[in-house]
């Protein structure tokens, strides 16, 4: 670690309803890795966009080579030498990659843009970090694993001093995570700062140097990652201790029913004959790598996506699914991994986002019946302790983890029987992913049936009474929580 | 489920095809398909005189089209370029007529109006964030009054072909008078500069700044905003190019068609436009689009224009033929977006 880089002090900001930062501080020495931890919603982001001029601070100072600095735009920030990759990806699909990553500052002949040069640099680019991505392509034909490392090539091509990770492992898979690492170790042996978020504890005691905790809005401390453990972090984010308890056996009762049997299903290349059984009360894990299909058995199986060919039986009977429609009426509920595109409307409130599926129940006459729409919100927000300031916030200014926990809400109330949760504590911080965990537990418990799709080893093996394998489209092997261990899970994900 | 590129058959994936593009392989063999079917069922259609006359129609939407492909790509829309088109060569012919200004002294200004309001709709849309369908559709309504206004209600003639200035007419349109060309010989001139303002707005689209900020607001606003381009002044830029190609449209409009400009008219003529965008290919949604493709989508609305009469189709069924067309052209835009989703 070499000499202070960056300093904000005592940075304050608030939005309509909530004090966002309260005071916060961090420090940033270059060629460190420093994490940047805490809840959803503890302020994280808001302080990064703080610091790159999305925002402005309410008080506070940022010192930078010295210097006492306050950026208006991505653009200033970006030309002093801070870049940040955001938690969202902010691509542009209709650009080639190339076009995406010099977007703002193009090499040009005379005044014309000089596209060839723009695909030679891309390709040194990617060929320094060892990534293999064709610079010509559309980036609306990557997937999200290859554009995240698009938008991390991109933040690294400014020649930053400082450079901001939020949450970038959010969709990776593992290689690409591995890949991830490499170059962040490169950037440090180049005295740069990076400052790193992420809710993976693993990954924090892997490459970061220093730990920054922070907890609703305020600062917690700092502390050198070497010298501390899980849960000394843990403890500082949450302010309490929290235990885990990997499952060794199935809770299911040896004699209950099947709810739902899936024979034979076909849908397009990434579902290729997949058969199984899920039992009352039961918690079935869907484990795989990234593109083994098991987002679209899920979304076939619930008339997202058409099929070919297969049968689905409900309680015994052979029920049609052709809609999303068909299978809410059925009881199946399904959140979806890509929350933004699929699971919720941002521009609506907490309260209309949790009522959206069963609006039926809530009518009086012809009109919506408010009181009782927003008794059942608070109940639910209560119950899954969702961090928002009133449930007639707009879901648009929730963190990425509050917002799921409105997705989750929304089925909840809808009371499906089947629920299907696609990577349900994706970017979702420590404390409420044990929250979430307990309430799928919970409603295991009550007899509810659960699919749960996960690429976290360690969320498998916590959770799911059995383990559904699924490699390129095909399900490869069905494991009794019993007899799973992570080597024999690895080896059915990649058996082709 | 991403990789969408590496579906489809031997034809799509064939290298010519891809290179030229799906879709303007098909809208090019639309216009043979209507060029052919017009000349079997009407022998007066094989004529010079109907190439003549469809190239007519065809420059100034062409033009409108040009300018609204931009507002299109940008994600947003103008239905202003009609009326405003109308709007502008009143006022232009206006000072000419009445007031003896020279020609060309006309034709800027109409330019000049055309580029004033472009700065109106861009500042509604990109600084004042009013939804472009709106904005533009009230400017549609200002211009259709204004016109009227402008003229007290009366139509406007511009210098004709005879006439002291009427040399702008020969821009387009260059008509034999015995010495040096044959008399009533005619070249339609007007279509090379219809093809340059192709050559050089392709240019600006694929390999300007411009162009490739307005492709990028259009594909994601917020996006561009957070890697440094300056929204408000490219969104605007979108509409500033498409005031002046409706200037530009003003002027061909009062050179081709010979006798006057009419108050309250033009209403409807911008659906010719983005309709013409849309067959060729660019995208409702913004973020891709193609300025050839404009121009070969202009010429299966205008064909259509001008064919259907002579087949004993009159205005009520091109009406509706026309909506036909749009809505397939619309569904085909819909699936594509579907896949690349
Ligand atoms: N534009 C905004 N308007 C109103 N409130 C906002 C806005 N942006 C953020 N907030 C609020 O500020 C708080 C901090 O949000 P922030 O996104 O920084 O959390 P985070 O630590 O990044 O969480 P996560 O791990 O879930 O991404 C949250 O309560 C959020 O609701
Ligand atoms: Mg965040």
């Amino acid at each position: 670690m070499g000499e202070v880089i960056l300093t904000m002090k005592g940075i304050d900001k608030s939005f309509p309803g909530v004090h966002a930062l309260d005071h916060v501080d961090l420090e940033v020495r270059k060629g460190e890795v420093h994490a940047l931890m805490g809840e959803n919603g503890a302020g994280k982001s808001t302080l990064m966009k703080v610091l790159t001029g999305i925002y402005t601070k309410d008080s506070g100072t940022i010192t930078y080579e010295g210097r006492e600095v306050e950026f208006h735009n991505p653009r200033e920030a970006q030309e002093a030498g801070i870049v940040i990759v955001h938690q969202e990806l902010n691509m542009m699909n209709h650009l080639t990659v190339a076009q995406n990553i010099f977007i703002g500052r193009e090499f040009m002949k005379g005044k014309l843009i000089d596209d060839a040069r723009m695909n030679e640099e891309a390709r040194k680019l990617f060929d320094q970090l060892g990534i293999d991505i064709n610079p010509a392509e559309k980036m609306g034909n990557l997937t999200v694993g290859k554009q995240q490392m698009c938008e991390i090539a991109k933040a690294i091509s400014h020649e930053a001093k400082v450079i901001i990770f939020d949450e970038p492992s959010a969709a990776l898979t593992e290689a690409e995570i591995e890949e991830l690492f490499k170059i962040i170790r490169d950037l440090r042996a180049k005295q740069l700062g990076i400052v790193y978020i992420s809710h993976r504890m693993d990954e924090i005691k892997v490459i970061t140097d220093r730990v920054t905790v922070m907890r609703d809005g305020g600062y917690v401390g700092t502390l050198i990652t070497e010298q501390c453990t899980k849960d000394d972090i843990i403890n500082m984010m949450v302010g309490r201790v929290i235990y885990e308890d990997p499952k060794t056996h199935s809770m299911v009762a040896p004699d209950a029913p099947v709810v739902l049997k899936v024979e034979h299903l076909n849908a397009g290349k990434m579902v290729r004959d997949v058969s199984f059984e899920l039992r009352k009360g039961e918690i079935l894990g869907f484990s795989g790598l990234m593109g083994a299909g098991r987002t679209e058995t899920a979304r076939a199986l619930f008339g997202a996506d058409p099929k070919e060919s297969g049968d689905i039986y409900i309680n015994g009977t052979r029920v049609d699914i052709r809609s999303p429609e068909d299978a809410v009426r059925n009881g199946i509920g399904y959140l979806s991994e890509d929350r933004k595109r699929y699971g919720i409307v941002v521009g609506k409130t907490v309260a209309e986002n949790s009522t959206m599926a069963s609006l039926k129940d809530f009518l009086s006459g012809l009109f919506i019946n408010k009181k009782k729409e927003n008794e059942v919100t608070q109940k639910y927000v209560d119950r899954l302790q969702t961090k928002t300031p009133g449930i007639d916030q707009l879901v648009v200014n929730l963190s990425g983890g509050n917002q799921q926990k409105v997705v989750i809400a929304k089925w909840l109330v809808k009371n499906c029987d089947i629920l299907i949760f696609d990577e349900p504590t994706r970017g979702i911080d420590v404390g409420a992913k044990s929250e979430i965990y307990h309430l799928m537990n919970e409603l295991a418990a009550e007899g509810k049936s659960i699919i749960m799709i996960s690429s976290e080893m360690t969320e498998i093996l916590r959770m799911s009474d059995r383990i559904v394998v699924m490699c390129e489209g095909r399900k490869t092997a069905e494991i009794d929580i019993a007899e799973a261990t992570q080597e024999n899970i690895m080896h059915a994900a990649t058996l082709r | 489920m991403q990789t969408t590129s590496k579906k489809g058959n031997a034809f799509t994936n064939n290298p010519i095809v891809r290179a030229i593009g799906l879709q303007r392989i098909v809208v090019v063999l639309a216009v043979i398909l209507e060029a052919v079917l017009f000349s079997i069922l009407s022998p007066a259609f094989r004529q010079y005189a109907t190439v003549v006359s469809i190239l007519d129609y065809s420059y100034y939407i062409s033009f409108m089209a040009i300018g609204v492909t931009f507002c299109l790509i940008s994600g947003g829309n103008d239905l202003s370029v009609g009326t405003g088109m109308i709007c502008y060569a009143l006022a232009g012919g206006y000072l000419v007529q009445q007031c003896g200004w020279p020609v060309w002294a006309g034709m800027l200004v109409t330019i000049a109006i055309g580029l004033c309001f472009g700065v109106l709709n861009g500042a509604m849309v990109a600084i004042m964030n009013l939804p472009p369908f709106i904005a533009t559709l009230c400017t549609m309504l200002i211009t259709r009054g204004l016109g009227s206004i402008i003229t007290g209600g009366m139509a406007v003639s511009w210098p004709s072909r005879k006439g002291v200035g009427g040399w702008f007419r020969s821009l387009f349109k260059i008509i034999g008078t015995g010495n040096g060309l044959p008399k009533g010989t005619i070249i339609p001139v007007g279509f090379a500069i219809v093809l340059l303002s192709i050559v050089i707005m392709s240019v600006v689209l694929n390999k300007s700044k411009v162009g490739r900020y307005i492709i990028a607001i259009g594909s994601n606003k917020e996006a561009a905003r957070l890697s440094g381009v300056n929204v408000v002044k490219y969104q605007m830029m979108a509409y500033i190019i498409s005031g002046f190609f409706a200037g530009l449209a003003g002027i061909a409009y009062a050179a081709t068609f010979s006798s006057s400009v009419a108050p309250g008219t033009g209403a409807g003529l911008e659906l010719d436009a983005i309709g013409g965008a849309i067959i060729g290919g660019t995208s409702m949604t913004g973020g891709s689009g193609s300025i050839i493709g404009t121009l070969l989508g202009v010429f299966v609305m205008s064909l259509l224009k001008t064919g259907l009469p002579y087949v004993g189709l009159q205005a009520n069924w091109q009406q509706i033929i026309t909506g036909i067309v749009l809505i397939v052209a619309i569904y085909i835009d819909v699936l594509k977006n579907k896949r690349t989703a």
